[in-house]
């Protein structure tokens, strides 16, 4: 196993040097002078000679990219444009609200869908299984900032059940510690300021759920009906194991393994409809932000933004690999 | 899902047709009426056909110029038979623009799904039958491009090239190319040591022709099933991309931005936003469909798995 994990773990630096190339590269393909493209038009000149000699740029590409990378290993990761605020303290907030959200998402995600695909495999050919189907078809075909926006209206709008946005209610203060909101309302001590992140929780994470929930139950559904014609299960139905018990500890356990798979294929569509999420609810996380950049031509928070995407995704791909082999033995001898 | 209640039920179903195949049917005759028997095939057709069909003829019948559309004495009218949609903000009938709408839509999907089938195809095969360095370069470069997710992805490629219809295409394209490409490099590995192919290089063919006449016709089927189950993210990116201004143009009639130009009203005209979502939805449903009948249909051996 620490073979495995070690040996993915080394699979992945390659690919982070790459990025980092590619992030590096993106500024130069900006059409224009790249120390106007990272300072905007408006720059003193001070800056614009600060920044020259701290990036090399009267230097070869290749320094130039290791001044680059050095300044980033130090976290030093530039100033937006249009704030002048260093970017790391932006992230330093924004990254754990998305994180956040993402997880409930998963959370909301992996239990519905794998409720429905379970259901939907035990009364096969039903009505129920056709409408589960009908549902999971229904939510890859749809425009997740359109459903955040049909929600907003029913239950923020309308029925005034929950807050159309944002993390927190505006009156309320929190103290920023992980950057997690319902773990700092906990450490504070504050339970409702904690039902009250959660309560704001609620729309978002659900409508990026929708992201993952129907690949997740139309997995689980076809790999429980795969499972269930196993000779294994005749066997233990035949021994007069009760059906609830061949289910919970025979089929479901087998079933998973490949739901796990595609939870990390989703990842990309999860960060992807982070950025239109965090968009309608206006959630102050890394989506919002990016979004903000490529609107606001902000090259370095644009930068930094693909940077840090691509290594969350890298990372969150590994470790669904990982957990994957913990899981199956066979994948880790392969 | 894709599966219709009756091969389900009978997984036999499509090896014993084979059985008794009309010999003079082709592959694409034989897919054709499996496809018509299925009933996601023949759902998804017919929305497919009905969109198609939108497309095509709404600019021919009522021509249509959105920069001199607008009525600021009917602005923001709820749905109506006059006004089956209702108006948006200047006025303007929101049915008549979801229709137009259609024509964004498909002419992103179609020639960014095509370039992309294309090019990823090519590639594909390249590294699939030349291997070695060639293939190894080509792979580290779509893991590359892999390391960053789709839609991340596409906003960065439009924050380069610029906002607008040419942008979006562009930028759909290279992003569905690794996904495309691995499918075609993976049948040409497998294809490129059967037997035939070798009978064919040990008669003197060379390379191109090996790979155009045959490898390409056994790789067809795949790609088209491919590019037809990739039309309704295609469709999917381009909205979001015009609702965060990066793709079409205002007051151009796409969906996304139609959507995105409703947001202000949500409140009091929730109509402006709900249809033109409804026909994204619909019609990345129908492409959907479509491409899980087309699947079944041409390779019945998957029927029933996913």
């Amino acid at each position: 196993m620490t073979t495995y994990i070690i040996r993915r773990i080394i699979f992945v630096i390659p690919v982070l040097i790459g990025v980092s190339i590619l992030s590096f590269f993106f500024v130069r393909l900006i059409p224009g002078n790249p120390v106007t493209v990272m300072l905007g038009e408006r720059a003193r000149p001070a800056d614009i000679a600060q920044y020259k000699a701290q990036m090399g740029l009267d230097q070869p590409i290749y320094i130039q990219y290791i001044r680059y990378m050095e300044q980033m290993l130090k976290g030093n990761l530039g100033n937006s444009i249009v704030t002048r605020v260093p970017i790391a303290k932006d992230i330093s907030y924004r990254l754990p609200a998305t994180i956040e959200a993402i997880f409930f998402a998963l959370v909301i995600g992996i239990t519905i869908g794998i409720a429905m695909g379970i259901i939907a495999a035990l009364k096969r050919n039903t009505l129920i299984d056709t409408g589960a189907t009908l549902v999971a078809l229904t939510g890859v075909s749809m425009p997740v900032f359109w459903l955040a926006l049909i929600l907003i209206y029913f239950f923020a709008v309308n029925l005034k059940w929950l807050p159309p946005g944002s993390r927190l209610d505006a009156n309320l203060d929190i103290k920023q510690i992980t950057g997690f909101y319902t773990i700092d309302s906990l450490l504070m001590g504050r339970l409702d300021l904690f039902g009250n992140a959660l309560w704001h929780m609620i729309l978002p994470s659900f409508v990026l759920s929708t992201t993952v929930m129907p690949s997740v139950m139309r997995l689980t559904r076809a790999s429980m009906l795969e499972v269930l014609q196993k000779d294994y299960i005749r066997t233990a139905r035949a021994k007069g194991l009760a059906m609830r018990k061949v289910i919970l500890k025979h089929t479901l356990r087998n079933a998973l393994l490949p739901v796990i798979t595609v939870i990390g294929l989703q990842i990309s569509g999860l960060l992807g409809g982070a950025i239109l999420t965090e968009n309608a609810f206006s959630w102050t996380g890394m989506g919002s932000w990016f979004f903000g950049a490529v609107t606001g031509r902000d090259y370095p928070v644009i930068q930094a933004s693909i940077l840090l995407n691509a290594i969350i995704f890298v990372i969150m791909t590994m470790l669904v690999d990982i957990s994957y082999a913990f899981i199956d033995p066979r994948i880790r001898y392969k | 899902m894709s599966a219709t209640p009756e091969n389900a039920t009978l997984p036999s179903t499509p090896s014993s047709e084979s059985l008794q195949m009309n010999m003079s049917r082709s592959l694409w005759e034989d897919a054709w009426r499996r496809l018509i028997r299925g009933r996601n095939g023949q759902i998804g057709m017919v929305i497919v056909a009905l969109v198609m069909l939108i497309a095509v003829v709404t600019p021919i019948v009522d021509p249509y110029d959105p920069t001199t559309d607008s009525d600021l004495t009917h602005s923001r009218l709820p749905p109506s038979a006059q006004h089956l949609f209702g108006t948006d903000r200047l006025g303007r009938d929101v049915f008549r623009r979801v229709m137009h709408g259609a024509q964004y839509s498909l002419a992103v999907a179609l020639a960014s799904i095509i370039a992309g089938s294309v090019i990823s195809t090519a590639i594909g095969m390249v590294a699939g039958y030349f291997g070695g360095a060639v293939d190894s370069l080509i792979l580290r470069l779509m893991e590359l491009m892999q390391a960053f997710p789709s839609i991340p992805l596409a906003i960065a490629i439009v924050a380069v090239i610029g906002p607008g219809l040419v942008g979006t295409v562009l930028a759909v394209t290279i992003v569905g190319i690794p996904g495309g490409m691995r499918v075609a490099r993976a049948l040409t590995l497998s294809l490129k040591n059967l037997d035939y192919v070798e009978a064919g290089r040990s008669l003197g063919a060379g390379n191109l022709h090996i790979l155009m006449r045959h490898i390409l016709p056994n790789l067809i089927s795949f790609v088209v099933v491919g590019a037809t189950l990739g039309v309704g993210g295609v469709i999917l990116t381009a909205a979001a991309l015009g609702f965060l201004g990066l793709g079409a143009q205002p007051p151009a009639p796409e969906w996304g931005v139609m959507i995105a130009d409703a947001v202000p009203f949500l409140r009091q005209s929730p109509n402006l936003a709900l249809f033109p979502g409804l026909a994204i939805m619909i019609t990345v449903l129908g492409f959907n469909l479509l491409g899980d009948g087309l699947r079944d249909a041409l390779d019945p051996s998957l029927s029933g798995t996913a």
